[in-house]
């Protein structure tokens, strides 16, 4: 197997505004082309290592420990223009929400070949031509009339298709995926997951892709890590993690999650005694460590 | 629409129907405001000020208004030909300048003192009524306000007392008339949104009359809010007085007034330039005091920062 | 903003107006002074005076004065001034010009300052440097106009004379103009030097318009901007690599720019109202220092006619305030 694309290895953190950990140790290897899901209840930490990949962490966020190795590079060894530079170029980021992920006083057209024209030096022609041919490629109807677009002159759907496009113009060796599904309807979802897949393997790009939701890993993932309280719980294939999982707690989960394939499943609440069990875990881990 | 609201949803407990101002202070209000670093400077100051207005025929050098030609325009102690006792020097008639600056304060305070209380109870009683009783009160005093509201304030305050005629109570009456809408305004909304919590309605379904209602909980309730607004409506109204006496439409002019010197200092201003920096300097420090003091007090009264 | 309710908000100001065109006229009435005697002074004969008293219709009854006064006004004549005896209109014409360019010079310049002092507040936040910037606003904000103009003529008159103490430009100055703008004729004319001692002129009293309003600008604006600088879209655009500045100019600005403008459009007619002293200071000739004599001098049709202006001036900013916000807003532009 050739070098990893990503490897995140002993990733510590500490919030200061809570004065707590949020990161544990956490080891995390996205190969080239894979699509890695990113999985935990809310306040796992999923978001917090997504930021530390793209250099993006809050004052109020530390790292205490732990090594980001991209494409063979330690990004702490980098000084904080080329680090910029390398995340402009090869990460890039596709936000949870479409209505705040766009401008709503920039046409389309300025918010998605910026990047293009910064980063890539493009002509505005050359850009156009380009945002042209991606719009197109995720599969919107009528893409020079969405250039001339405002945000809210287009679909929640619509806006996320272009948010893709945007993430994958420079064509990015990574690309992170905050939960790019959470706030759109059923059916938008599906569309979209299956639109990022396409992109992804089409581009050979590697994507980070946050869920809380283990149908959604089913669907899309190829390798998953499951986090509780900043600690990886559980690493594997999605299909092993969903047809043998190995921990108490990744069996709570999918007993809660409401499966595509029975929606009409209902979602059982995760056992106190796991829960105790993973409080156990944390206490252990987190003994005789400094604060 | 308060009505509306089940009767059996309002308990009158003491853990739900509602905190009046006295109980919800848990620590006592002199320790919030003396923690409120601004509420303790700007404060001492104006009461340093209050006193030196009160004993100012102690305090002054010499008779303010007690003129000498032959010591017309001394500079200050500092400079250069200054005259020993003269502290901020004299003005164009040999005038003591720090006697009329400590004289001025009462004018200054004066005004502050009477044409905000009076404002704010103008203001707050037109705001309660409007807010409580809503319908016609309502639209008859908040069209008012936006007639008012259409003045330019220095204008009108200079249009009523060519009318009245000038002289402090001119000044004070002008004053109360131009910014009671300010009070109106805030009090007004406050009364709405209070009215509509549960510990009035509560209280309107144990039968309390109106009356008491908007004296026992509203008033106690909407009491921070003015007492912060009164402490700013102070501040300006040190500046309209100075400004109406910079006109010479104040008070007349046997009465030293920072206005009347500001006035008197930008004719000179070419050989005496502390005639107009010193009452200048006392104007705006006391405004600014005025205005941390309300800002202070505002946080510090605030009921929900104080929990 | 649609036409109808273009026309409905003008119509709700001309109410406004008419009520205070009423408050100003009943006002003046009923109060003591009678302005014929301050006019001609004592010893006139009783027979002039009361030539003099029918010659401005004082001798009609109250109603009929105000009818007589209204109907003028429909038909665009304000009556004539009994101190300076000339046309209302036409002495407003010649001085409304004067107190436009100064508070509009004011509104951009407070713009000018407060959007800057908003930008380096957003760009310094969380770190030390936001505090300065924060007291330094905080100070702008409890300081009124009238202590910045004089502390202005102390400073910049006296201790360091780089500004002239009064007037609108010298006097020598000697140009033809067309218009009564002379700060923007002498521009558009290219008259650099007529231009460059008109700004010089203007600079103490702009200023000290200004920085209220400038404070009042940068508090609401930096709040605005510290929020939109949270939004994902400011997020993506920063990882492509847009330096700060960029970020809050080229992303956050047009964001803020709506709440900021509504909140500082009713702030902008105290600005207005502010000319009033200012231009007294400054014995600039605008309408506010003419204001001031009119009503010393009790002169009636002159105040009604100024204040009118005012009026007018009011409803036309809050007016033109909300047709801005609306025209930079695309979810409303485009209905
Ligand atoms: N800006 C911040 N400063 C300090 N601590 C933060 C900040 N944002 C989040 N945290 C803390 O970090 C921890 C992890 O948050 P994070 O956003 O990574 O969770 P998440 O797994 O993405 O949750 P969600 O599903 O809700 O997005 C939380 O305990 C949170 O309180
Ligand atoms: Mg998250």
């Amino acid at each position: 197997m050739s070098a990893p694309l990503l490897d995140i290895s002993g990733l510590s953190a500490i919030s200061t505004r809570e004065n707590a950990r949020v990161l544990r140790d956490v080891d995390l290897v996205v190969a080239e082309g894979e699509v890695h899901g990113l999985v935990g209840e809310s306040g796992a930490g999923k978001s917090t290592i997504a930021k530390a990949v793209l250099d993006m962490l809050p004052r109020t966020i530390r790292v205490t420990g732990g090594r980001i190795v991209f494409r063979g590079r330690d990004l702490a060894s980098l000084d904080r223009a080329s680090l910029r530079a390398l995340v402009a170029r090869e990460i890039a980021l596709i936000p949870q929400d479409p209505m705040t992920g766009l401008n709503p006083t920039r046409r389309i057209e300025a918010q998605l070949t910026d990047g293009m024209r910064l980063v890539a030096g493009m002509s505005r022609g050359e850009a156009r031509e380009r945002a042209l041919a991606l719009l197109e490629e995720v599969r919107i109807a009528d893409p020079a009339r969405t250039l001339a677009a405002y945000p809210h002159e287009l679909s929640g759907g619509m806006r996320q298709r272009v948010l893709i496009a945007a993430a994958f113009a420079l064509e990015p060796k990574l690309v992170v995926a905050d939960e790019p599904t959470t706030a759109l309807d059923v059916t938008v979802q599906k569309q979209i997951l299956r639109l990022i897949r396409g992109m992804q393997e089409r581009h050979g790009t590697g994507v980070i892709f946050v869920t809380h939701d283990l149908g959604v890993v089913a669907k899309i993932c190829d390798r998953v890590t499951l986090l509780y309280q900043g600690k990886v719980v559980e690493a594997g294939t999605a299909r092993e993690m969903i047809e043998t999982p190995r921990h108490a707690y990744t069996r709570a989960l999918l007993a809660a999650s409401p499966r595509y394939d029975r929606p009409e499943h209902g979602c059982d609440p995760v056992p106190g005694s796991v829960v105790a069990g993973l409080e156990a875990e944390i206490a252990r881990h987190d003994e005789g460590r400094a604060p | 629409m308060a009505d509306a609201l089940p009767r059996e949803s309002a308990p009158l407990d003491a853990a739900t129907a509602a905190p009046s101002l006295a109980q919800r202070a848990r620590r006592p209000l002199w320790r919030d405001l003396l923690a409120e670093k601004r509420v303790v400077i700007a404060g001492s100051y104006l009461a340093l000020l209050a006193l030196v207005a009160i004993f100012a025929p102690w305090i002054a050098p010499r008779d303010p208004l007690e003129q000498d030609l032959m010591l017309s325009l001394l500079p200050p102690a500092w400079a250069a030909g200054a005259e020993p006792g003269y502290w901020l020097g004299t003005d164009d008639l040999g005038r003591d300048v720090l006697s009329r600056l400590i004289y001025g304060a009462r004018v200054a305070l004066t005004v502050a003192l009477v044409a905000a209380t009076l404002a704010a109870i103008l203001g707050s009683v037109l705001g309660l009524l409007a807010g409580w009783y809503r319908g016609l009160v309502d639209g008859a005093v908040s069209r008012l306000v936006d007639i008012w509201m259409a003045f330019p304030p220095v204008l009108l305050s200079i249009l009523l007392v060519a009318i009245i005629g000038a002289g402090l109570p001119a000044v004070i009456i002008a004053i109360v008339i131009i910014d009671w809408t300010r009070f109106c305004r805030v009090v007004r909304a406050e009364t709405m949104q209070q009215a509509a919590q549960d510990y009035v309605i509560a209280a309107r379904t144990i039968g309390f009359s109106r009356r008491a209602i908007l004296i026992r909980e509203i008033l106690p309730n909407v009491a921070p809010v003015l007492v912060a607004l009164v402490s700013l409506e102070m501040g300006i109204a040190v500046i309209v007085e100075a400004i109406l006496s910079f006109v010479g439409l104040s008070v007349s002019s046997d009465m030293p007034t920072w206005g009347g010197m500001i006035a008197q200092g930008r004719q000179i201003i070419h050989h005496a330039w502390w005639v107009l920096a010193a009452p200048l300097a006392m104007l705006f420090v006391t405004v600014l005091a005025f205005n941390q003091l309300g800002d202070g007090l505002r946080r510090a009264l605030d009921p929900v920062a104080r929990r | 903003m649609s036409l109808a309710a273009v026309l409905r908000r003008l119509a709700t100001a001309a109410v406004t107006l008419f009520g205070v065109a009423v408050v100003v006229f009943v006002l003046l009435r009923v109060a003591p002074g009678d302005p014929i005697a301050m006019m001609i002074g004592p010893g006139a004969s009783e027979a002039d005076i009361a030539a003099l008293r029918a010659r401005y219709g004082l001798d009609q009854g109250l109603v009929t004065q105000f009818f007589i006064w209204l109907q003028g006004l429909i038909a665009g004549d304000l009556g004539t001034s009994i101190s300076l005896r000339s046309d209302v209109l036409g002495l407003l014409g010649q001085r409304l010009p004067a107190t436009l360019e100064l508070a509009g010079a004011a509104l951009v310049v407070a713009l000018l300052v407060g959007g800057t002092i908003a930008i380096l507040g957003t760009l310094a936040r969380r770190s030390p440097g936001e505090a300065v910037v924060d007291g330094a606003n905080g100070l702008l904000l409890a300081v009124p106009d009238f202590i910045w103009a004089l502390a202005f003529v102390l400073v910049f008159a006296v201790f360091i004379p780089v500004f002239p103490l009064t007037g609108r430009m010298d006097p020598t100055i000697d140009m033809d103009f067309a218009t009564r703008f002379f700060l923007l004729e002498s521009l558009v004319r290219a008259e650099f030097a007529v231009f460059g001692n008109i700004v010089s002129h203007m600079t103490m009293p702009v200023l000290a318009l200004a920085l209220p309003l400038a404070a009042i600008v940068a508090r609401v604006l930096k709040g605005a901007l510290i929020e939109a600088m949270g939004q994902d879209y400011v997020l993506l655009a920063r990882l492509k690599g847009k330096s700060e500045l960029r970020l809050v100019l080229q992303e956050a600005l047009r964001n803020a720019l709506p709440a900021t403008l509504a909140l500082t459009g009713v702030q902008f007619t105290f600005l207005v109202g502010g000319t009033v002293i200012i231009e007294r200071i400054f014995a600039y000739p605008g309408i506010g220092n003419m204001a001031i004599d009119a009503v010393i001098n009790r002169d009636l049709p002159l105040i009604q006619g100024i204040v009118l202006a005012f009026g007018a001036m009011f409803i036309a900013i809050n007016l033109a305030v909300d047709l801005a916000v609306a025209a930079l807003n695309p979810r409303l532009r485009h209905g």
